[in-house]
């Protein structure tokens, strides 16, 4: 019975240590790969047109849910703002109520979920199928690195798309509040304006909206391309690689906004 | 014949050093190489010499470890031990930039074609050249219209991938890896899927482009009548050894049982039918006591 006691958690003590070994050495992998991105930045930038391609595939192409959504949440953000803000006798505090949310958080936040769903995940599956269809070996024979071809263009196209989406989610969404607050609610157009105006500001509220969103790019862009480099060469391995990236995407878009919200706004009122 | 990659380094200098063979003597040499996959062993003293300007196959069951040869060929897998030599140079010495020098000498045709399949046939055979050459526009296109000649394509250019036939992206595949007029082209089953005239014409190209061009063929393959018809030397590889070699005279008239058995397609011998397992009368009758 000891026999069998100790035998079993020897194989328990085995399961975690391949798991902490193997969850390290990917580690050790994804920042390496990192590193080799970035070694073929230069490269990626002197083949403008891939690119330039890539930020079709990954921005342009986002554009019709990045800025559909983004009308959607501001509508229902200046619903929902109203409704409160009227209880307190400050439904004139509307627009800044909207602005600030979007500039600072909601933008952001959406558009890099958003973003990992539908580019992300885009990206892994692609760079996953051309690796079971062996044309990352093809390239390789051909003394084409597929790191500075295919990988670094593709992140690259993701960490410049994403501020730019974020920029157009935050303001189709100040429009969708606009159009509920001001046209359909019937709030003074001024003081939506006017508030929105002086409540926002460059630094603390847009430029660190902006940071925000580069870093999800990265993280997001990241994520997508190591998934689909290390897929394994099969239809299960490209969909659970397609899965990792959504779900991981998600995880550390939250995880990163937290961390960046203490520093960014520690000292600002809503903390 | 191209001239061997030119030694970037001291390192490559002594990659070639450690090369036994005479460069001028065979395209490529492997010398008792063996290869593993983690524990699990793949190939076990492999000794072969491809001389230049001559076919080569290497056939073998599925997962005999034949196509593990071309990649440790195209140094994409390093040897456990042994050497391999391609053109003068040890291929596991050499320095990713040296590596990626000697690849250009390389054509390779993938078992699928491997087609990038965001291009079309046109853009695919433009590619390497595009990549590892400054040529104008315009010779890149006529080059480009007489390797799709070469292969009966020249119609298909403005075609894209998934437009093509199995053979027909073979085909392409074949225009691509003599692109760059390389000194050795690798081929991967290139005759698995193929419906016999396809097998046919491919078949006749590996065999017409490689004398036209004075390259060196290496077919890793396990269709042996299309083989025989081609090839001007055979290994045969099981269970990662050489068990056989030979012209394919010398194999036609072989009474080797392995040979005998994958020529003739017999299921059982010396590759057995059964995968290991314990007894069957045993493991049927194990809960009866």
């Amino acid at each position: 019975m000891s026999v069998e006691l100790t035998a079993g958690v020897a194989q328990w003590l085995r399961r975690i240590g391949g798991a902490v070994t193997g969850a390290a050495s990917k580690l050790g992998f994804a920042s390496r790969f990192l590193l080799a991105v970035l070694w073929h930045t230069p490269g990626a930038f002197r083949r403008m047109h891939l690119t330039l391609r890539e930020i079709y595939f990954s921005g342009v192409l986002s554009l019709v849910i990045i800025l559909m959504s983004g009308l959607f949440v501001g509508m229902v953000l200046s619903l929902q703002g109203y409704e409160t803000l009227k209880r307190y006798g400050a439904d004139e505090q509307l627009g800044i109520l909207v602005a600030l949310s979007l500039v600072r958080e909601l933008g952001p936040v959406m558009s890099g979920l958003l973003f990992a769903s539908r580019a992300g995940s885009a990206i892994t599956a692609e760079i996953g199928l051309m690796k079971t269809t062996e044309q990352l070996a093809a390239m390789e024979m051909m003394a084409v690195d597929p790191l500075a071809r295919v990988v670094a263009p593709r992140f690259w196209g993701g960490v410049i798309s994403m501020p730019l989406l974020a920029a157009l989610f935050s303001a189709f969404g100040i429009f969708g509040g606009y159009v509920v607050g001001v046209r359909l609610i019937g709030i003074d157009a001024g003081a939506f304006w006017g508030q929105m105006k002086a409540g926002v500001d460059v630094w603390p509220d847009v430029t660190n909206g902006i940071i925000k969103s580069f870093v999800f790019g990265i993280a997001v862009s990241l994520i997508a391309v190591f998934e689909g480099y290390d897929a394994k060469p099969t239809a299960e391995g490209v969909s659970s690689a397609t899965t990792r990236t959504v779900v991981m995407s998600s995880l550390m878009i939250l995880a990163l906004d937290f961390v960046m919200t203490v520093f960014m706004f520690r000292g600002a009122s809503v903390i | 014949m191209s001239i061997p990659a030119k030694p970037s380094s001291s390192r490559a200098a002594e990659a070639i050093a450690a090369c036994r063979v005479d460069p001028t003597a065979a395209a490529v040499e492997l010398t008792d190489v063996s290869f593993a996959y983690d524990v699990r062993p793949i190939l076990s003293g492999i000794t072969m010499t491809i001389p230049r300007g001559k076919i080569v196959a290497i056939m073998g069951a599925s997962g005999s470890g034949k196509t593990t040869i071309l990649r440790l060929i195209g140094g994409q897998l390093r040897p456990k031990s042994g050497g391999v030599c391609v053109g003068g140079l040890s291929v596991p010495d050499l320095e990713p930039e040296a590596l990626y020098a000697l690849r250009r000498k390389f054509g390779m045709l993938f078992q699928f074609g491997a087609l990038f399949t965001d291009m079309s046939v046109f853009e695919n055979i433009a590619f390497p050249m595009r990549e590892h050459t400054e040529l104008p526009e315009e010779l890149i296109r006529d080059l480009v219209l007489m390797k799709l000649h070469a292969v009966g394509l020249r119609g298909a250019a403005h075609l894209m991938p998934a437009e093509l036939s199995g053979g027909m992206a073979r085909r392409v595949a074949l225009a691509r890896a003599i692109a760059l007029d390389p000194m050795l082209v690798m081929y991967d089953e290139p005759f698995a899927g193929l419906d016999p005239i396809s097998l046919g014409v491919i078949g006749q190209l590996i065999r017409r482009l490689n004398d036209a061009l004075s390259i060196t063929s290496v077919v890793v393959t396990h269709d042996v009548y299309e083989s025989l018809k081609i090839v001007d030397y055979l290994y045969f590889v099981s269970e990662g050894r050489i068990v056989a070699a030979g012209t394919p005279e010398e194999v036609h008239a072989s009474s080797d049982l392995f040979v005998r058995q994958f020529i003739d397609g017999a299921p059982d011998g010396p590759v057995a039918f059964h995968y290991p397992a314990p007894a069957y009368r045993e493991e049927l009758f194990a809960d009866v006591g």
